[in-house]
Formats: C-alpha cells, structure tokens, sequence
C-alpha cells in the first residue's frame, strides 16, 4: 500500500532525523566534549582557603558570605574550616594575590561555561595579567 | 450632666498630659544629648583656621581620592567628590548674615560626608544599599547600589557623586588594594572604613598631618577621654546645617 509519496516521506524523515542529532554525531565526531579548561594555579602555593574541590564548587557562595560579611557586618577575618588558618576577606587583597592571573585563571572557567560575573566592573584585577 | 463632661475632660487631659511627659523626660534624662549606641562613634574635628592658614593645600583631597580611586573627570556635570573645600557661606549658609567679617567670608573649608547620627540618605535608600555602619558610619554597599539617587536628593550636605560613566577612563593610577566604581552607582566618603579596620587613622586626616597642617582631627567620641571628645569639650564648634536635626559627626572650628 505505498502512497506515491513514500519516497518523499522517507528522505525528510532521515534529513529531519540528521539535522535533530546534529548536536550528538557532530560532538561525537568532531567536537572535544572531553575538554576541560586548563587553570593556571599559583606558583609555590600548596593550599587555598578551602579544598580545592570545595572551591571549585562553591568559591562563588564563600564570595557572597565574604561580601556580605565585609559591607554589611564589618567582620573582615574568615577562619578556614579545612586547616584553621585566618584570612582576610577580600577578593583584591587575599583571591588575587595568590592568583595573579585572572585570564588564565578565572576567565578560562568562566569562558568556559558562559558565565561573566560582575565582579570586574568595580574590583581591581590584579597587575600581573598585563 | 455637665459635670460629668467636665470630669471627663479633667480626666482625658491629665492621662494625655502623663503621655507627653514620658518622652520629654527620656530627653532630659540624657542632659539633652543624642541618645547613644554601644560602641565606638567616629568623628572628626576640623579647625578652618588652620587650614586656612595653608590656603591652596590640597593634601587631604588628593590623598583620599588617590587612595581611593576616585576620578578626575572634568566636565563639572559629571564630577565625583570625596572631600573638597567650599567657601564658608557655602558650606555654612544657615550659619552666614550679610555683615560676617572678611576672613570668614573668603575662607576655604573642607568639605565631606557628615556621617549623620540621623542620616536622611539611609532613611531614603529603597534597597538599603546605604546604611549606618555600627561604628557610627554611613556607608554605602556598592552591590545594592541601584542608583535611583534618591540619598543624593536626600543629602542636605551635597556630599554625595553620582557615577554617570564609567570611572575607570579618568583613573591614571588604579591602585589595585581598592575597588573602582562602576558607572551607575552613587558614592561618598566612607571615613576609610577599610583602613580604621587595620587600625589606620584615614587618609585625609594621615596627609593633613603629614602637610604639617594638622586642621583634620579623628577619633572616637563615645570616649570621653579622646582628643576629639577633649576637644569638642574644650572649644566652640559648629556643626553644618544644625537645624535639619542631622546630627553631624563632624564638627567645625571656625
């Protein structure tokens, strides 16, 4: 019982069917989808404020809590929870005076995943970057 | 009947009379001062005598505004003050009648955020971006800003710049321990809360000190000990506009 369109049918079907998994044959293929952004950390700096795997996830959090915390209730000193060390609260004077380069270290992971936070418009980046 | 009304009467106007007592007598109880919080209040006492004696010294302005990242933008529209200098009949026009001698008239007076114990501005702020830090300081939190403008309509004292561009053309030393602003939010003097935190005194008081001027003093006046509580004690001072009920924190020598 082929209808003389058929033919016809079959072709849109398969073009539809390529062109609605483009994204999947084309990363598969061609795309990197095993890429993941290189940081740069400090030179000669074993530790952050957190572990590492703590401030991959939440860096942006403890920047809010450190915010607030400066503006608003004047308590400057946070107190690591993974090794007990004092630190000042300040993304100028604490963040970025280990990592110097924002390009290759912020920027590349913000890139990356499409996010530009506005912390640049006021905060000073660091000179090292130029 | 008639009686009745008159007890009446008696009896609502002596329990109206009791409730207006209460708070005029929590006034007196405090000798007619502000009542205040715990804690430190920071202050500042500026003697316009000796600054006027170094007529031309921009000592204070260019060590805050350094220090700070403020501007230089030159289109006045458009300027961005922390502390400056006004001609007494500008900065004290309550204070001025048309007889006032010569020295007066012509003298340069340093100029800020007053850093009210009422502060107007705080109370107009929609998203309480500014506030009155527990120190004694308004401040502004740059994150809330939205610069609706109303703390600039609010201030009685001008002490307040409104960023209409983006600061940062006009910057020629960013000095990388201090944020910038961004176009679009409202700025003042903080009193260097961020240096009195490392237990600095601030800026323009530091370089006015350092131009052997000395006409800045800051201090602590919930202690009566301090300098600027001995001598606000010891000497006639004026605080700007005093009949707004702002309540300044700084005080003038003039």
């Amino acid at each position: 019982m082929a209808s003389r369109d058929t033919g016809r049918i079959v072709v849109g079907l398969v073009i539809f069917l390529v062109l609605a998994s483009f994204p999947v044959w084309f990363s598969a293929t061609q795309g990197r989808s095993d890429y993941r952004p290189e940081l740069e950390y400090p030179a000669g700096e074993t530790k952050c404020v957190e572990s590492k795997e703590y401030m991959r996830t939440w860096h942006m959090d403890l920047l809010n809590q450190w915010r607030d915390s400066v503006v608003r209730k004047g308590v400057r000193t946070y107190t690591s929870d993974a090794h007990h060390t004092d630190y000042d609260m300040s993304l100028q004077n604490t963040c970025m005076k280990c990592h110097t380069n924002k390009a290759n270290f912020c920027d590349r992971c913000h890139d990356y995943v499409g996010v530009s936070p506005k912390c640049w418009e006021c905060h000073v980046e660091p000179r090292g970057a130029e | 009947m008639e009686k009745d009304r008159r007890d009446f009467l008696k009896l609502a106007g002596s329990v109206l009379g009791l409730g207006a007592t209460a708070p005029a007598a929590a006034l007196a109880s405090t000798g007619g001062r502000p009542v205040q919080e715990e804690g430190t209040h920071w202050a500042m006492v500026v003697d316009t005598r000796k600054c006027q004696a170094k007529e031309g010294c921009t000592a204070c302005t260019d060590a805050c505004h350094l220090a700070h990242n403020v501007p230089k933008i030159p289109e006045e529209a458009h300027e961005v003050k922390w502390i400056w200098k006004e001609k007494y009949p500008q900065a004290f026009p309550n204070q001025v009648h048309p007889y006032i001698e010569d020295s007066l008239r012509d003298r340069n007076v340093p100029v800020l955020c007053n850093h009210c114990e009422r502060p107007p501005c705080v109370r107009v702020c929609p998203t309480q971006a500014t506030f009155k830090d527990e120190q004694g300081i308004v401040t502004i939190d740059m994150h809330r800003c939205i610069g609706c403008r109303y703390c600039i309509a609010a201030c009685p004292y001008g002490s307040r710049s409104f960023n209409w561009k983006d600061p940062r053309p006009y910057l020629q030393d960013i000095q990388s321990d201090y944020p910038t602003r961004t176009k679009g939010v409202v700025e003042k003097c903080n009193f260097c809360e961020e240096r009195l935190a490392k237990g600095q005194i601030p800026a323009c008081v530091e370089a006015c000190v350092t131009a052997e001027c000395g006409a800045l003093l800051f201090g602590d006046l919930s202690d009566p000990e301090s300098e600027v509580s001995r001598l606000l004690r010891t000497t006639n001072t004026i605080r700007r506009k005093p009949n707004l009920g702002t309540a300044p924190s700084v005080f003038y020598i003039v």
